[in-house]
């Protein structure tokens, strides 16, 4: 359809006068955007110019000057945060966490699609508004329920869901269900209905038809939520901070704030460990930014 | 935080309605064998109680304990029920309440009239086909992969009083995050510049799941493009303004992690989701206050999430 028009107007355009007429406002429009995407660029490109100056040249030259080019900082952030020790904290969390979610969610959601039950829309409320709750509104019972039960001393050495791996994964899969069931019960309604037809007819079971039917179908929509829950799982602060007690167990975005009395002199550092701190997230989202993109809009392209 | 849903977006096209009929119900439920029926219980059952227990229970408990006086600590039969004293208490004896009120409010106006309408805006530029299209969203949107939390420490790069680049190049001499009087204002364009770059998102896909032909035909009809807008795509856009305006209500009511990892949610910074983590893992544990201000969150949250779930639902069903 694009096409169409584009040809369309350069037709009318080769006698000028539309055309001729919009440049200056196209210009404008140009001049615009560039100089807002500039500025919106601009504090990210500022972290990772400061990131790469030593201290001793910026204390010396103030921070608008140009010089004292170094890796160093990084060296010393990685060190000093032990920043090795949380990335891998961030991926014990993380990966079980989205993997569940995508899991469960999508039972979830296949029965929500495949069947028309009246409680359905029932289902759908409930998963989808648990994930729009303010999290600080439930911290009250959840923090004395996490410091109640036990876990055998293997999965935790706190004895507790609080300050284990455990808690956090079960509440970030608790959290960001709501989402994908929401999402995924869209993606799979739009799915024919024949498949299901057919795969009776085959006498496949229910959980064969979710498996070998719907899920491969269902790949886009996944690598999409995939690339959207590592990021929001991976950014996650709250929980961590709140239901970790252990310095040495907590998640890489959490473990920031621990952070500030150390790098609170060197603003140096600090933009180094910001920096490091965004990477993971930066990388998912230049690789897989269509995925990234295609999770926020899920469904505009499947119409 | 950044995990609202922000699919709503894809709202504006209605998905193609499932094609289901309630009379075979029953007779679909008796072509399911046993083993369907365990399996699909099971399918249900276990997110369901996940969720259950780790949302709505405490969801509820939280409305509970503010009608009491729990010190958090005690066995939880020692309870008593005191009625709405804790709400009394929060609102005449607790100084910070006030403010956090004020500021909760103040983050909302400004997301509200300022970062969304903006980020709508650059959505409607973005809309046209442009050239380099492609580069101003990536640029938009990069904030809205950064943790809040992260965003704070970008951002303190430029406000810190000593080595910040604001003060560096104006010769100020401003703590713009330690001033009580303007790190509220510091802290909202950090939080903006995230915001903007999530409503543009959003709506730029609502946008482009608008029919054509119905631009087309205003164009026909000699519509100016401003005329357009208002009058055809916009009203359009229904259901996709109202979810810009719950997530916006929603982001602003948890604003959290930006705020905490400066000051902890003091000195200026009061927010009632800091308030009630103060209440619980700071010094002072009071469970009555933390619980009602909890509550209150919970009212607020609650009204627009229902708007929420009934338009998207609503949207759904079509």
């Amino acid at each position: 359809m694009s096409t169409a028009t584009v040809t369309r107007r350069t037709e009318g355009g080769a006698e000028g006068p539309t055309r001729r007429k919009l440049t200056p406002l196209r210009l404008l429009l140009h001049g615009f955007l560039i100089a807002v995407a500039l500025i919106w660029l601009f504090p990210i490109a500022w972290a990772v110019l400061t990131s790469l100056r030593s201290y001793e040249y910026t204390a010396a030259n103030g921070y608008v000057s140009l010089g004292g080019w170094t890796l160093d900082n990084y060296v010393t952030a990685w060190q000093t945060a032990e920043f090795g020790k949380h990335f891998l904290n961030s991926v014990y969390i993380t990966v079980p966490a989205v993997l569940l979610t995508l899991f469960l969610a999508s039972c979830v959601a296949f029965v929500i699609a495949r069947f028309s039950w009246k409680l359905n829309l029932v289902l759908l409320g409930i998963f989808t508004a648990a994930n729009l709750l303010p999290q600080q509104a439930l911290l009250i019972p959840l923090f004395r329920m996490f410091t109640e039960v036990p876990l055998p001393e293997f999965m935790s050495d706190s004895e507790l869901l609080y300050d284990s791996y455990w808690g956090l994964i079960l509440i970030n899969v608790a959290f960001q269900c709501g989402f994908c069931v929401f999402v995924l019960s869209n993606y799979m309604k739009a799915l024919p209905r024949d498949l299901y037809e057919a795969a009776m007819v085959d006498g496949a079971s229910i959980w064969r038809q979710y498996w070998q039917v719907t899920m491969p179908l269902c790949r886009p929509a996944l690598a999409a939520l995939a690339t959207l829950e590592v990021t929001w799982i991976y950014n996650e602060f709250f929980w961590a901070t709140v239901l970790m007690r252990t310095g040495d167990k907590f998640p890489v975005t959490s473990s920031l704030n621990n952070l500030r009395g150390e790098f609170f002199t060197d603003n140096n550092l600090v933009s180094a460990g910001s920096v490091l701190v965004a990477i993971p997230t930066l990388v998912i989202f230049f690789m897989l930014q269509r995925h990234f993109v295609r999770g926020l809009t899920l469904g505009a392209s499947k119409g | 935080m950044s995990d609202l849903p922000l699919i709503q977006a894809d709202r504006a096209v209605p998905p193609p309605a499932a094609t289901t009929s309630t009379g075979g119900r029953r007779r679909r439920l008796r072509l399911l064998s046993r083993t369907d029926r365990v399996v699909i219980t099971l399918m249900v059952l276990v997110p369901l109680l996940l969720v259950t227990g780790f949302v709505w229970l405490p969801a509820a408990a939280t409305v509970l304990l503010s009608g009491t006086n729990w010190d958090g600590i005690g066995p939880l039969n020692e309870i008593e029920f005191i009625g709405a004293r804790n709400y009394s208490d929060v609102v005449n004896i607790y100084p910070p309440f006030v403010p956090a009120i004020q500021h909760n409010l103040l983050w909302l106006a400004a997301l509200f009239v300022v970062a969304t309408p903006f980020g709508m805006f650059l959505a409607v530029l973005l809309d046209k086909e442009l050239r380099g299209s492609r580069f101003y969203q990536t640029a938009l949107y990069l904030p809205v992969v950064l943790s809040l939390a992260l965003i704070g420490f970008v951002w303190q790069l430029l406000y810190s009083r000593d080595q910040g680049l604001i003060n560096a190049v104006f010769g100020s001499n401003i703590d713009w995050y330690g001033d009580s009087s303007v790190n509220i204002w510091a802290v909202m364009i950090a939080s903006g510049w995230r915001h903007v770059g999530y409503i543009m998102l959003l709506y730029l896909a609502g946008l482009k799941g608008v029919d054509p032909s119905l631009r087309e035909a205003a164009a026909v009809d000699g519509a100016s493009e401003s005329r357009t807008f208002f009058r055809v795509v916009f009203p359009v856009l229904r259901p996709i303004n109202i979810i810009v305006l719950v997530v916006t209500v929603i982001e602003s009511l948890r604003a959290f992690d930006l705020v905490w990892v400066v000051n902890k949610g003091r000195n200026g910074l009061e927010l009632i989701s800091a308030l009630v983590t103060q209440n619980v893992v700071g010094e002072a544990s009071r469970i009555g206050f933390g619980s009602a201000l909890a509550t209150i969150m919970l009212v607020v949250s609650l009204v627009f999430i229902t708007i929420y779930l009934a338009t998207v639902l609503r949207e759904n069903r079509q």
